[in-house]
C-alpha cells in the first residue's frame, strides 16, 4: 500500500536523493496504476460522469506532494493524482469519489477530481480554472492572522488556466501580500484541444511571474529529479518568507482531456519530441541506469501498486450507492435557517 | 445622539472585531482610508492588521475569504458597490456557496454589498443584486431596512456559519436615523409588520419599505389602511408572516427595487398564489423597477424605481380589483 511511503509528519532526517527519488517514483507508479484502473472502470460503464487522468504529469505532481509537510495546504487540480497520494490522500478517497460512494469525502455529491479534505489541508477544487489560487491565498493569510508560521500553500494550474482573470487577480494578490504560495503551472501543451499558441503570446509562461514581481522557475516536467529539485527549492523559498514562487513545467498531456476525448488533435511532432516523453519511462531508465533497482524489483513495485488499487476498488464496489431518501437536501451549515421550501 | 444606518454598520463591525478574534475585514480602501462610504472609519487604527486593503480584485477577494473561512476565520468582505460583485460572482456562487454542501466545512463569510439606487449613480453603482444571490443554494441574503436591523443583522451575519450576502442600501446610509443602537433584535428569519392595516398587504424590503410606508400614509387619506410587511431577509423568506398578513387583508402588492423579471417579488407572489390562493380577494400584484439598466439622470432614475407615488397608484388599482 502506497501510504507506507508517505513522508508526512515527523521528518527525522533529510532523506537522501536516492530515497526521495524511489519514494516519489513508487507513488508515480501507484498513480499510473490507479489511473489505468479508473480508465478501465470508465470503459466498463462503472463510473458516472467523466474520468480525468494524470498521465504524463506524475513526475511534476508527485514532486509537489513530497515537498509539503503536515500543516501545509495543497489545492490539487485535475491531473494531480500523484501529488494527492504523496500529500497523503488515501487511495480509497479517490476511488470512492470516482465511484460516487456515500462513504467517501464527497458522499456522491461531487465526483472524480473534485475531492478533498479541506480541514486536513487538501482543498477540493471547483471546475473553474484559476479559482483555487486565491482560496489557497486565504488559507495562508489565515495562518498569518493566527500567528502560524512556516507553512506554505501550493496549487496547480495548466497553461489554459493562466489565461483566466482569476489567475491574474490571485497571483497579484499573493504578491501584494507576500504570501508563501507556490503556484505550479503545468504547461502540458493543450487546454482541452486548444494549443498554447491560441492561449498566450508571451515567450514563456515564466515571463508572467516576472510581471507580478514573483520569482519564476522553469523545469522539464518529464524529469523527476529536476522536478523534485525545483519544487523543493521553491517550497523552501516560500517557507523562508521570500513570497510567492511560480514553477513552470513543460510536458505533454499523455491522454485526452478526459477519457471521452481521444486527443486526436495532439501534434505528432510533440509526441515524438523530448516534451512528449513519458515521465514514468524516464524514471524507469534512470533507476535501472543508476542500479537503484533491477527489472524484477520494478515488477514487484508495480505488482504491489496493482494489488493496492485492486483491493480498494473491490472494497468500494461492494459499498452502497448514495440514497436520495437519506439526503437532507440542505445546502446550509445553519440547518435552522434552511427554508426547506420546494416548488419542484 | 442619533445613529445613521451607516453608523450602525460601522458599529456592528467594530463590535464583531472586538468580540471575535476570528473576524477580519478585507476590501478596497477599507484600511486607513476607512472605506468609500466610511463604513470602516477608524477600524484599521482600532484593530491593527485586521482591516486589510485589497487590490481591485473582487474575485480574489472572495477566494481569499473562502480560504480564510476554511481555516476557521470569519471574514467580512466589503465589495465597494454591489454592482462589482459580478466580478466575484464565481467565487460567491460556486466556491463559497457550495463549500459546506460538498465538504462539510462551514463557510462563514459576510459579504457586504452597498446596494440599490441613489440619485445620479447610474447603471453601475445602483444595482440591487439580492434576487441573483437568493437564487443560488447555500447563501443567506439579508436586506435590512432599518438602522436597528442594519446593526443587529450584520452581527448575526458574522455569527452565521454560512456565506451571507448583506445588502445594505446606500440610499438609507444617511437618510435613516435612530436614537440609539438596539439592545434586542427581532429573531433572524422573521419578517416584521412595519405598519398594521386591514385593507391590503404591501410586502417590501430594504429601501422600498420606506416608500411603501409613505404610500400607506398617503392612502390613509383616501380611507385605505395598508399593512406593510418588511421581509428583512429575502432568503430565508418568511412566508408565514406574509401569508398571515394576506389572510387578514385579502390583498397583496409586492414591491421591489430590483428588475421585474423573476426575483423576490415574483417569488412572494408565487408562494402566496400557490399556498394561499384562497386567502386572496384579488389577483396578487407586483411593482418593480423598469426593465432597463438604472439611469443616471435624477428625472429618469425617479421614474425607473418604485416610489411612494407609484406604490400608491398601484395600491389604488389593487383596492378596486
Amino acid at each position: 500500500m502506497g501510504h507506507a511511503l508517505l513522508n508526512h509528519g515527523e521528518v527525522s532526517e533529510i532523506p537522501s536523493i536516492h530515497d526521495q527519488y524511489i519514494q516519489a517514483y513508487r507513488l508515480m507508479i501507484l498513480a499510473r496504476v490507479l489511473d489505468d484502473k479508473l480508465a478501465s472502470l470508465y470503459r466498463m460503464g462503472k463510473i458516472h460522469g467523466g474520468v480525468f487522468l494524470s498521465r504524463g504529469q506524475e513526475a511534476l505532481s508527485v514532486s509537489i506532494g513530497v515537498a509539503l509537510k503536515k500543516g501545509d495546504v495543497f489545492a490539487p487540480l485535475i491531473r494531480d493524482t500523484a501529488g494527492r497520494l504523496a500529500f497523503g490522500e488515501p487511495l480509497i478517497d479517490a476511488v470512492r469519489t470516482c465511484l460516487g460512494s456515500p462513504l467517501g469525502p464527497m458522499r456522491g455529491r461531487d465526483g472524480n477530481v473534485h475531492r478533498g479534505r479541506p480541514k486536513e489541508g487538501m482543498l477540493a477544487m471547483i471546475s473553474h480554472l484559476g479559482a483555487m489560487i486565491s482560496v489557497v491565498n486565504g488559507t495562508l493569510l489565515a495562518h498569518r492572522l493566527k500567528g502560524i508560521r512556516g507553512t506554505v500553500g501550493i496549487t496547480c494550474v495548466g497553461d489554459g488556466g493562466t489565461s483566466t482573470g482569476a489567475f491574474h487577480e490571485a497571483l497579484n494578490q499573493a504578491a501584494v501580500e507576500k504570501l508563501p504560495l507556490v503556484l505550479v503551472i503545468a504547461n502540458n501543451q493543450y487546454a482541452y484541444s486548444t494549443p498554447t499558441d491560441r492561449q498566450f503570446a508571451c515567450r514563456s509562461l515564466e515571463d508572467k511571474a516576472n510581471g507580478y514581481g514573483v520569482m519564476g522557475r522553469s523545469v522539464d516536467g518529464t524529469d523527476l529529479a529536476a522536478c523534485l529539485k525545483v519544487t523543493s527549492e521553491a517550497v523552501n523559498c516560500a517557507r523562508e518568507g521570500e513570497g510567492p514562487q511560480v514553477i513552470v513545467a513543460t510536458l505533454l498531456r499523455l491522454c485526452g482531456h478526459g477519457e471521452h476525448d481521444d486527443a486526436g488533435y495532439v501534434d505528432s511532432k510533440l509526441k515524438s519530441s523530448p516534451v512528449g516523453r513519458d515521465c514514468l519511462k524516464v524514471c524507469e531508465a534512470f533507476v535501472l541506469g543508476q542500479d537503484w533497482a533491477d527489472a524484477p524489483l520494478l515488477g514487484v513495485w508495480r505488482e504491489e501498486a496493482v494489488q493496492a488499487v485492486e483491493e480498494v476498488v473491490a472494497k468500494v464496489q461492494r459499498e452502497p450507492a448514495p440514497d436520495p431518501y437519506k439526503e437532507d437536501w440542505c445546502a446550509l451549515a445553519s440547518k435552522h435557517l434552511s427554508e426547506g421550501h420546494e416548488h419542484g | 445622539m442619533s445613529i445613521t444606518y451607516l453608523d450602525a454598520i460601522r458599529e456592528a463591525q467594530a463590535r464583531a472585531l472586538a468580540d471575535d478574534p476570528r473576524v477580519f475585514i478585507y476590501g478596497q480602501d477599507v484600511g486607513a482610508f476607512g472605506g468609500a462610504f466610511k463604513a470602516t472609519k477608524n477600524l484599521a487604527q482600532q484593530f491593527p492588521g485586521r482591516v486589510i486593503d485589497a487590490p481591485i480584485s473582487e474575485d480574489a477577494m472572495m477566494g481569499m475569504a473562502v480560504g480564510a473561512a476554511i481555516e476557521g476565520m470569519r471574514p467580512i468582505i466589503e465589495i465597494q458597490f454591489a454592482d462589482f460583485s459580478t466580478v466575484a460572482f464565481n467565487q460567491i456562487v460556486n466556491q463559497a456557496a457550495t463549500l459546506h454542501w460538498r465538504t462539510r466545512v462551514p463557510c462563514p463569510i459576510t459579504i457586504r454589498l452597498p446596494a440599490g439606487g441613489t440619485s445620479g449613480s447610474g447603471p453601475f453603482h445602483s444595482q440591487s443584486m439580492e434576487a441573483i444571490y437568493a437564487h443560488y443554494p447555500g447563501l443567506i441574503v439579508m436586506t435590512p431596512a432599518t438602522v436597528e436591523d442594519a446593526y443587529s443583522m450584520l452581527l448575526e451575519a458574522v455569527a452565521i456559519d454560512d456565506p451571507v450576502i448583506f445588502c445594505e442600501h446606500k440610499y438609507l446610509y444617511y437618510h435613516l436615523k435612530a436614537e440609539s443602537l438596539p439592545t434586542e433584535a427581532t429573531p433572524f428569519g422573521k419578517a416584521r409588520i412595519a405598519r398594521a392595516g386591514r385593507d391590503m398587504t404591501i410586502v417590501a424590503y430594504s429601501a422600498m419599505v420606506h416608500e411603501a410606508l409613505a404610500a400607506a400614509d398617503e392612502m390613509t387619506l383616501e380611507g385605505v389602511e395598508i399593512e406593510v410587511v418588511d421581509l428583512r431577509s429575502v432568503k430565508p423568506l418568511d412566508t408565514d408572516t406574509v401569508m398571515a398578513s394576506v389572510a387578514r387583508t385579502g390583498r397583496l402588492l409586492c414591491v421591489g427595487e430590483a428588475w421585474p423579471w423573476g426575483g423576490v417579488t415574483a417569488e412572494v407572489v408565487a408562494r402566496v398564489a400557490s399556498e394561499g390562493f384562497g386567502l386572496l380577494d384579488a389577483p396578487p400584484q407586483r411593482l418593480n423597477a423598469k426593465d432597463t439598466p438604472v439611469p443616471y439622470h435624477p428625472n429618469l432614475w425617479k421614474a425607473h424605481r418604485p416610489t411612494a407615488q407609484r406604490i400608491a397608484s398601484a395600491a389604488r388599482h389593487l383596492v378596486r380589483l
